[in-house]
């Protein structure tokens, strides 16, 4: 093609990979970018803080599968970035983040806005670059969001000193070639037979699922796997919405806030499947008791991951959705059996609750109220209690409807990221399940989500407190309540109509479902304020480093 | 326990934090770390040395896979491969100790590559062991100086670690 | 001393080393160390987003001269800090940052709420620990605050893996051992009289102060030293106060957005003393071109910079205050020169100047009506248009009392440094002179101030957009507004009722010293909403990349 600016040549990388969105605040050493999307056609939406674009790219690409991409300028602009890029690359989410350099022949003298973005950024991306000459452009871009989006998904960062994006070039979009990097796609045939005889061998098998199952679109798969088989199936919370949680093969989420049942069968268990998850520690409870009596399958595209934490008696590394339709032909159907009875009744048994009936508002009953209006809803939570009432107490049915950061567990995640889910998915009603300390640190979004009318719903689980760190001085460190009080400010119905969004509250349980309809029939951004006790719990809970064995049913 | 690792690296700038990085981050201990160029000039070699049991070198060697810039990570038996290190030692040469490291020098096929009236450098040339032994022997006469590049370490026969 | 916890001797080191306050925000890795906070004497403040911890700390180090502290959770909590760390950095700013790990035997695991915050921040931090045993813990708080304070002063950052915290030790204070770290606090003798000689052979000497007068306290032997050659003083953003703006000898800042007459001064200078000032390039414009007939005295404490960005004739290693002060004595008394009417006579032609009389609030106006009101007034500044219409137009007369992002140029850092300033000085009355950008990026912590009781004064000079890279647009991208526009969004009155603050506003120049002295007696968290026009412009202006001499007045 033809001879082009630097920046011209970014916006023609990111339309050739399908860019239509891309989140951003402009600086002094990305002007010339700006100046070329000015009239690109690729659409920019001004963020009011760097974290939220990194959030917002997040939450588009895990709504819609496709590759995020934000923009910041040097400096603060892009270690503003650093929280949001660190949260996606616990997660797994394919992200490029594009920053602002100072002018190559500043670099590395302390200039006006200088960060080593790079240096700092190479521990929590997948891969990074500083480009140092223009006519790089085209392949770092075509690198960068193969990279990002191919094989365990991951963010990748440009970093663009001004003379880059102002410096001619002659524009060819070429080839891959990294002979450093290829992404494990196809699993073994042998590793599928070895597993699926595992699989038939088993008496008492579980299959856990985390967010590769998601990334790979594997769902169908894996309840055709699991229909076949009749094993039961236990998400992680990024493996939430994998399975639909009304199957009787369900068991929910596992872990540290998962249900009775789904912990007791993973200890009970001889056989475990584990697709496109990790082991992490607030899934294992203490690692050597975890699964005590089972055999590992373990399935991830990404090696490094299997045998990290446990022991693996049967590794297939390869792409999940691949996986699991090798291993549903080679398995023969079963029978509903004595474990899938044992299962049942431990779900009848230690069911999901809580305590109904008070004069203040339950947060589970919210979540529920929210299922029953809005089944089809995709769910953007915050991080604490109200990620895990939200994990919970809607029934999730759906893969990419649930979307919450784990690994990193960043308060301030859930609003830019549901603004982002929002403008990927425009027909689907977005909710941010949120919590009055998490909503706080990205409140300034609110600008973002009225100017460009994305009507996304917040339901703040108003409970004037840090609820989740409280819970834990509540219960280990005998009420000594330091740091957590929040003392209910601001007021957020005021602060949403400061911003011109729509404000509501509910203070009774009766005002619920009438708040939340008249939420859903909104067509603008919406905070609803929902007063809750500062002593609701999260409830089962498996204490940090306990085994899951010893699950605790906390009072509601 | 102490594995020996080969990795052909791409050569750009930045190559060396990640990887360094990557050991840190991981909790992985580095024991000697060298880099050099390779026939290619796009490339640079590595020689890791690090201590763990199997499951820290497997966890070493696929994370290190996962970097990009990194095109191979092959472990080296110390049974199939030779292995040098280079030192270089200034040592203190009183004139009547003159004799005695030079015998030594010579028993360890070392050179003297520079002459002072107090003190000599010594090079030599060997595995760890070697060089190990030589210090030793050398500290009794009072080591001023050390300067070592760390292990490098190759496979044996027709087998080759390359990009 | 005893044996204690983990958390009990961080506390006791704090105590040890002066701490009063601290700024943070708990999580569950923290939980022990907050509990120890819960018995101790040290003030924690509560913030609502842990960037506004470190500024908070950093505004508290500016304005007293002391260590700063913020502290954060694991994870998210730590990568939140980084753009305040690098902040510090960036302006030397003595800090020390406490971050929670995970329990060391699961760092490296990807743990919930891992991130390696010690890789992330090697390239933003004076020194950075990651404490693996809890007997390290006295060692480290003394070495941390040590390197935090002295020689060039700059953030360290301890991350605390949460078995630390738990573990006991037998608490032992220890000296200072480390061979690596010498703080070249001692000035060469032979330097300073070759120093003396240079200036009593100059004829037109310029003295360039940089924020390292500040950080030494080297102010009354810098006004000593230049009334007796009687040379000029120019200051850069981080020396401003240094040298009182309203003597005959002070030339105001230099540089980018500095006066016309500093600009010429420098240009014609035959000599300059720049004193613990680094050559940035918002200070030097086109490098090649500065200061072209000068020979250089350069006094700084850290070797590093002398060299770096410019030749240097005469290098002097060491503490500013001490150099100034053997400077001072080694010099012999110059009376006013034939330079000293030049410089009065650019001084008197091309003074800094806004027109007036307009319908419209000129923020030029409301800076100067803040000085007339309040003269002794703490000013700490956001980022943009905003920082140099306050550098600009407010009298500077004390060190410490402007407090502003220069290095990094941060938005959002104003309000919760003024927070930070304003509890470490609460008898000063401390404004923040903000953009409505800027202000959003941190504006949750319209929270921390209300509930503490913190009585900053928030000057918001809004102009709906992103002002300073508009006016780059305007003056070099052809009026290409892209994504400069705010929309005027939110009513930052009503925010600031929202948050129980108090809220003015201002539309017209009539209302200005109303509103202002309204805020002034206000005894809360106060917003003032000043309405000025998007195409205000900062004047005078150096091109970026121009030399000194291309200086350009722009129409007000």
């Amino acid at each position: 093609m033809s001879n082009m600016s630097g920046a011209e040549a970014i916006v023609e990388s990111l339309k050739l990979e399908g860019v239509d969105v891309v989140f951003g605040l402009p600086g002094g050493y990305i002007l010339p970018l700006y100046d070329a999307l000015y009239d690109s056609g690729i659409r920019h939406v001004l963020i009011r803080h760097e974290q939220a674009a990194a959030h917002a790219a997040d939450g588009y690409a895990r709504a819609t599968g496709r590759v995020g991409v934000c923009l910041a300028t040097s400096g603060p602009g892009a270690t503003n970035l650093v929280t949001g890029i660190a949260t996606a690359y616990m997660d797994s989410v394919p992200m490029v983040a594009m920053t602002g350099q100072v002018p190559s022949q500043l670099l590395g003298t302390d200039g006006f806005q200088e960060a080593d973005i790079t240096g700092i950024t190479i521990p929590v991306t997948k891969h990074n670059y500083l480009v140092r000459r223009a006519k790089d452009i085209p392949r770092v871009f075509r690198e960068a969001f193969y990279i990002a989006r191919t094989g365990r998904p991951g963010p990748v960062l440009i970093d663009l000193p001004k003379d880059v994006t102002v410096d001619d070039l002659d524009f060819e979009y070429p080839e891959i070639c990294l002979p450093g990097y290829s992404p494990n796609l196809k699993v073994h045939a042998l590793q599928i037979k070895r597993a699926a005889k595992a699989l038939m061998e088993a008496e008492r098998p579980v299959i856990y699922v985390g967010g590769g199952v998601k990334y790979s679109d594997g769902h169908k798969e894996l309840v055709e796997l699991a229909e076949k088989i009749k094993a039961p199936v236990t998400t992680t919370l990024m493996g939430v919405g994998c399975f639909p949680e009304d199957s009787p093969l369900s068991l929910g989420m596992l872990g540290m806030h998962g249900t009775r049942y789904a912990n007791l069968a993973i200890q009970e268990a001889d056989l475990i499947l584990a697709v496109g998850a990790r082991f992490d520690d607030r899934v294992t409870g203490k690692i050597a008791s975890f699964a005590p009596q089972a055999k590992v399958i373990h399935v991830d595209v990404d090696p490094a991951e299997i045998g990290k934490n446990v022991r693996v008696d049967i590794p297939v590394v390869g792409d999940a959705k691949t996986a699991l339709a090798e291993l549903a032909k080679a398995v023969e159907p079963k029978v509903w059996s004595a474990w899938n009875e044992l299962v049942a009744a431990w779900k009848r048994d230690h069911p999901l609750f809580y305590a109904k009936g008070g004069d203040s508002i339950k947060p589970q009953f919210v979540l529920e109220t929210i299922c029953k209006l809005c089944p089809e809803a995709v769910i953007v939570t915050e991080v604490g209690q109200n990620q895990m009432w939200a994990a919970q107490f809607f029934t999730h049915k759906d893969p990419k409807h649930f979307i919450s950061s784990g690994g990193l567990g960043t308060m301030g995640y859930g609003f830019p990221a549901a603004t982002g889910a929002k403008m990927g998915c425009p027909e689907k009603e977005v909710f941010d399940i949120a919590g009055d300390g998490s909503i706080q640190m990205n409140i300034q979004e609110l600008a973002t989500a009225v100017i460009n009318d994305v009507a996304v719903k917040v339901i703040i689980l108003n409970n004037g407190v840090l609820g989740m760190v409280r819970q834990l001085q509540d219960l280990f460190y005998e009420k000594r309540f330091t740091n957590t009080t929040l003392g209910r400010v601001p007021d957020f119905v005021k602060m949403a109509e400061a911003y011109g969004a729509l404000g509501l509250r509910a203070t009774r349980p009766s005002e619920v479902e009438g708040v939340l309809k008249e939420a859903i029939a909104s067509d603008r951004p919406t905070v609803v304020d929902v007063v809750i006790s500062p002593d609701e719990k999260v409830s089962p809970m498996v204490p940090a480093g306990a085994s899951l064995s010893e699950i605790l049913e906390l009072e509601g | 326990m102490k594995h020996t690792i080969a990795l052909i690296v791409e050569n750009k700038p930045g190559v060396l934090v990640r990887i360094a990085g990557l050991f840190s981050r991981r909790g992985f201990n580095i024991d000697s770390l060298t880099v050099g160029a390779t026939d290619n000039p796009d490339y640079s070699r590595m020689t890791i040395t690090v201590e763990g049991d199997e499951v820290v070198l497997e966890q070493v060697t696929k994370q290190l896979n996962k970097l990009v810039n990194v095109i191979r990570v092959s472990e080296l038996l110390p049974s199939e491969s030779v292995e040098r290190e280079l030192a270089i030692i200034k040592v203190a040469a009183r004139k009547e100790d003159r004799s005695e490291i030079m015998q030594i020098v010579s028993v360890f096929r070392a050179k003297i590559i520079d002459v002072s009236p107090r003190s000599m450098i010594v090079e030599v040339t060997g595995s760890e062991d070697k060089v190990e032994a030589m210090v030793r022997l050398l500290r009794q006469f009072g080591i001023k100086e050390m300067a070592r590049t760390g292990k490098v370490s190759m496979v044996r026969g027709t087998k080759v670690v390359s990009a």
